[in-house]
């Protein structure tokens, strides 16, 4: 039996405790004095959350094959385990060994929103490794962060060795075995970041110097060390039907937020949607044999016992073989006790007909995401979804007995008006209209139910929207208010529920997402002051933030409502993801003309993702 | 057919708690491809019962479900299946078919089976006149506590649901009280109330490590009680 790093006492005295144990079915057991580098993954936030991300999985099999590497866990302790380690200077644990991860080679850790950035400084910190890259030694692990922040990696650049940009399966292996002979040869950490520096896709901060113009904006970004590239490629997998996928998933004895298999179908996005980065950084669209997702469907439902299975992608919906697969997993599993959870789909008479096949259609309902109330502004944002598509799609789905409806949209959408935002309420308003035309009166099951929510829109790195000011907080309550001054004004507005988020991460997670390293000391300050799970509203303290950047000297509007120049420095530019910083142009022109750009099957847009030799951009070419 | 499974929780399982128990059986059950039945509807369910939920922190010997199945191999065999897919520190003990008109395991848990082993460092300095006090406490003419309940408080008379208590060889101690639906007696809340009322102070939070033996059914009365382990309710498949 593997002893337990915390004592029955603590186990006892906090929340959730099978948070802290492992032994989940399908966890890899090693003895770790065979193996010649240890791994620890980390995905910072709590156990239940962690668990549910499939990278992280992806990666425990990947690793774990190799008998020389051992991979094991690391998610941010609970608040309650948090202040008991501090106190007692327990050193943070890896769940399979629960040995200190200090004393491991390596801990990657995956940055998958920006409101965790404080917790990265918490696994550190318990980890009792230094938390800046500069104060490590020759026995820390070296800490490397991945994942789609790290697309803008430099408000963490001080706290990491290195990045790895892009997907995780392609240059791993190498950088293990550029390790081993680093440490045969009896190199340092610093040749170790060297040669790692020479792998495609990897980024060491340290080894470039920014400085800045009297205006804040960035002068210069110089290359310190020969090793260093200039650009830094981003990694993907071409053929993801000939990969590592977890056929033995981890299988939590707490209710993970996701319970279930999980498919990925494919990986990429044909739209073009101009405020969506991981419809940008994923290009091109690259698609999962359909034999590839039948098997793994299999073995992973026999593996882990789960009983249901969903399919994870953007926009499922253009998955070529959509149709097959959605009936090969109604057919062999429904009668099963396997629930099927499908993504959000295009409503058309073939998504109708699978959702009442596999959901209950009382209890269910649609899910639309025109993101943008008016079509003018639709067309800015290139979401190619049109009211009348919406409109025959809700009247059909009445048709076939829901009555259930929900809409997403973003507030402070770049040129919106307030006639864009009320056209959300509009919208809303005539959905319920559809149903009462459509549904006669004694076939109706009660009343048509229609939420709507919105979100804060907070432009991202390497969309046409990067150089977009972002809103006040103040703009957007007030954007917020018009929706929902204007939904009480519809006819139907007691069908209509409205929801809106809280304005103050959003602002945060703008200033984290386009920051520069300078960014870095604001992390640093609020995670001394405290600050932890701020992706948790209730943890969520504004205040503390805002006194770190005024201790920090850092001007949080310089990162928001600043108009950026074309011809600016921007802090991720020296990232290369596929797509170009001309096609970028391009696109945010288009959309101040209001201009519809077609998606990758319609026409190729020339993004610039055609440079790695797959996917969609090849697809009929062979 | 009915089915009884019998099984052990040790060692870091203990602190994994009873809702996620049955969420982890049902699963098992699936990766062991037992042919069990499921309820109708979009969301399918399995038939399947726990006998008596085990408190975060306890380890056991004798825990119960109930589940319904629609064809079964030998129990030598399902106990095979059924281990192979097992984590650590949970092994199925014995799989019994239960007559069909059966009641269920939670219905008809009258008593159990404790082991209470002091943690290290918890131990009295007079163990021997820790225990010796103990036996003669239990065998005062009654021992009343105060249950809190969601009405209230009301007044409880242990002694009535001490069934057996004794000091094992190995410095542990055994006690076998009344359980289930009707009185569920923790054995921890008969230690509390020997350290307030003998010993006139607070009993440590974690002075015991509890260890759950066996959970009984009474075939006997009410007034002659015989109790039999639930497991013995069934008979094994050849």
């Amino acid at each position: 039996m593997r002893k337990l790093a915390l004592s029955d006492e603590i186990l006892l005295s906090i929340e959730k405790p099978a948070r802290y144990i492992g032994n989940e079915i399908n966890m890899v057991v090693k003895d770790p004095r065979t193996v010649e580098i240890r791994f620890a993954i980390c995905f910072p936030d709590v156990y239940e959350i962690g668990m549910s991300h499939l990278g992280i999985q992806i990666l425990y099999e990947m690793f774990n094959r190799r008998d020389d590497i051992y991979c094991e866990r690391v998610y941010s302790p609970w608040t309650d385990l948090d202040a008991i380690m501090r106190k007692e200077k327990i050193p943070l644990f890896a769940i399979e060994s629960q040995e200190p991860i200090r004393t491991f080679d390596f801990v990657g850790i995956t940055l998958q929103y920006e409101m965790c950035y404080t917790n990265v400084l918490q696994i550190l910190d318990l980890g009792q490794i230094p938390l800046l890259s500069k104060d490590r030694g020759e026995a820390d692990p070296i800490v490397i962060g991945g994942g789609p922040c790290s697309y803008n990696p430099e408000p963490l650049a001080d706290f990491f060795d290195l990045f790895y940009i892009g997907e995780g399966e392609t240059v791993y292996y190498q950088m293990m075995d550029v390790y081993q002979e680093n440490r045969r040869q009896g190199g340092t950490r610093l040749s170790f970041l060297e040669r790692a520096a020479e792998i495609p896709g990897i980024y060491v901060p340290a080894f470039y110097r920014i400085t800045y113009n009297a205006d804040g904006t960035i002068k210069k970004r110089e290359r310190m060390n020969s090793y260093a590239k200039e650009t830094i490629r981003k990694e993907i997998v071409l053929d993801l039907s000939d990969t590592y996928y977890p056929e033995k998933p981890l299988v939590p004895f707490l209710k993970a937020t996701q319970d279930r298999v999980v498919l990925e179908i494919q990986r990429g996005c044909i739209r073009g949607c101009r405020f969506c980065q991981a419809g940008a950084v994923y290009r091109p669209v690259r698609e999962r044999s359909l034999e590839f997702l039948k098997r793994m469907a299999c073995q992973m439902i026999q593996s882990t016992g789960q009983e249901e299975i969903s399919l994870a992608s953007l926009s499922s919906s253009d998955y070529s073989q959509l149709k097959e697969l959605v009936f090969f997993l109604i057919e062999e599993f429904q009668g099963k006790g396997i629930n099927i959870s499908l993504p959000s789909l295009r409503i058309d008479a073939f998504s109708l007909d699978v959702m009442s096949k596999v959901q209950d259609i009382r209890k269910s309902s649609l899910t639309f995401a025109p993101e943008a109330g008016s079509q003018r502004l639709r067309n800015v944002i290139n979401k190619g979804l049109t009211e009348e598509m919406i409109l025959n799609g809700a009247a059909e789905a009445f048709h076939g007995g829901w009555n259930r409806v929900k809409l997403y949209f973003m507030l402070g959408l770049p040129t919106e008006t307030v006639e864009d935002i009320e056209e959300i309420a509009v919208l809303a308003d005539q959905i319920a209209r559809v149903y009462y035309a459509e549904v006669p009166k004694e076939q109706r099951q009660g009343k048509v139910q229609i939420t709507v929510s919105t979100s804060f829109f907070v432009p991202k790195p390497f969309t046409p929207f990067q150089w977009a000011p972002m809103c006040t907080k103040e703009d957007f309550l007030e954007k917020a208010r018009v929706v929902n001054g204007k939904v009480h004004e519809m006819l139907n507005r007691k069908s209509i529920t409205y929801h809106w988020h809280e304005a103050d991460v959003s602002v945060l997670e703008g200033i984290l997402a386009r920051g520069d390293r300078r960014v870095g000391a604001v992390i640093l300050s609020a995670y001394q002051k405290g600050c932890l799970y701020d992706a948790w509203s209730e943890h969520f303290d504004e205040q503390k933030w805002m006194e770190a950047f005024q201790e920090t000297g850092i001007d949080p509007f310089f990162y928001t409502t600043r108009v950026r120049e074309l011809d600016e420095i921007l802090p991720w530019d020296f990232i290369d993801a596929g797509i170009t910083k001309e096609f970028l142009i391009r696109e945010w022109k288009q959309a101040q003309k209001e201009t519809v750009t077609p998606n990758c099957r319609m026409s190729c847009s020339g993004c610039g993702a055609k440079v790695f030799g797959g996917g969609v951009c090849y697809e009929d070419k062979n | 057919m009915k089915i009884r499974i019998k099984f052990a929780k040790r060692g870091a399982m203990k602190f994994v708690g009873h809702l996620d128990m049955m969420r982890y059986f049902q699963k098992a059950i699936r990766r062991a491809n037992v042919a069990v039945v499921y309820s109708e509807g979009f969301s399918p369910h399995q038939k399947m019962s726990f006998a008596a939920p085990l408190g975060v922190g306890l380890t056991s010997e004798g825990e119960y479900l109930d589940i319904e199945v629609s064809d079964s191999l030998s129990s030598a065999k399902m106990l095979e299946v059924c281990n192979q897919v097992m984590a650590e520190g949970i092994e199925v003990l014995s799989w019994r078919r239960l007559p069909d008109q059966a009641k269920n395991a939670m219905a008809l848990v009258a008593a159990a089976d404790y082991r209470l082993t002091f943690r290290e460092g918890y131990q009295p300095k007079e163990m021997e006149q820790f225990y010796q006090g103990f036996l003669e406490f239990v065998q005062a003419e009654s021992i009343l506590i105060i249950k809190k309940t969601k009405k209230g408080e009301r007044e409880l008379d242990l002694k009535p649901l001490i069934y057996q208590a004794a000091v094992e060889e190995d410095g542990s101690l055994f006690l076998r009280v009344c359980a289930g639906s009707s009185e569920n007696i923790k054995p921890e809340s008969i230690l509390q109330t020997y350290y307030q009322n003998r010993l006139k102070q607070e009993m440590p939070m974690f002075a015991f490590q509890i260890q759950r033996l066996e959970l009984y059914a009474n075939i006997g009365t009410e007034q002659e009680k015989q109790f039999v382990p639930l497991e013995a309710l069934g008979d094994e498949i050849d």
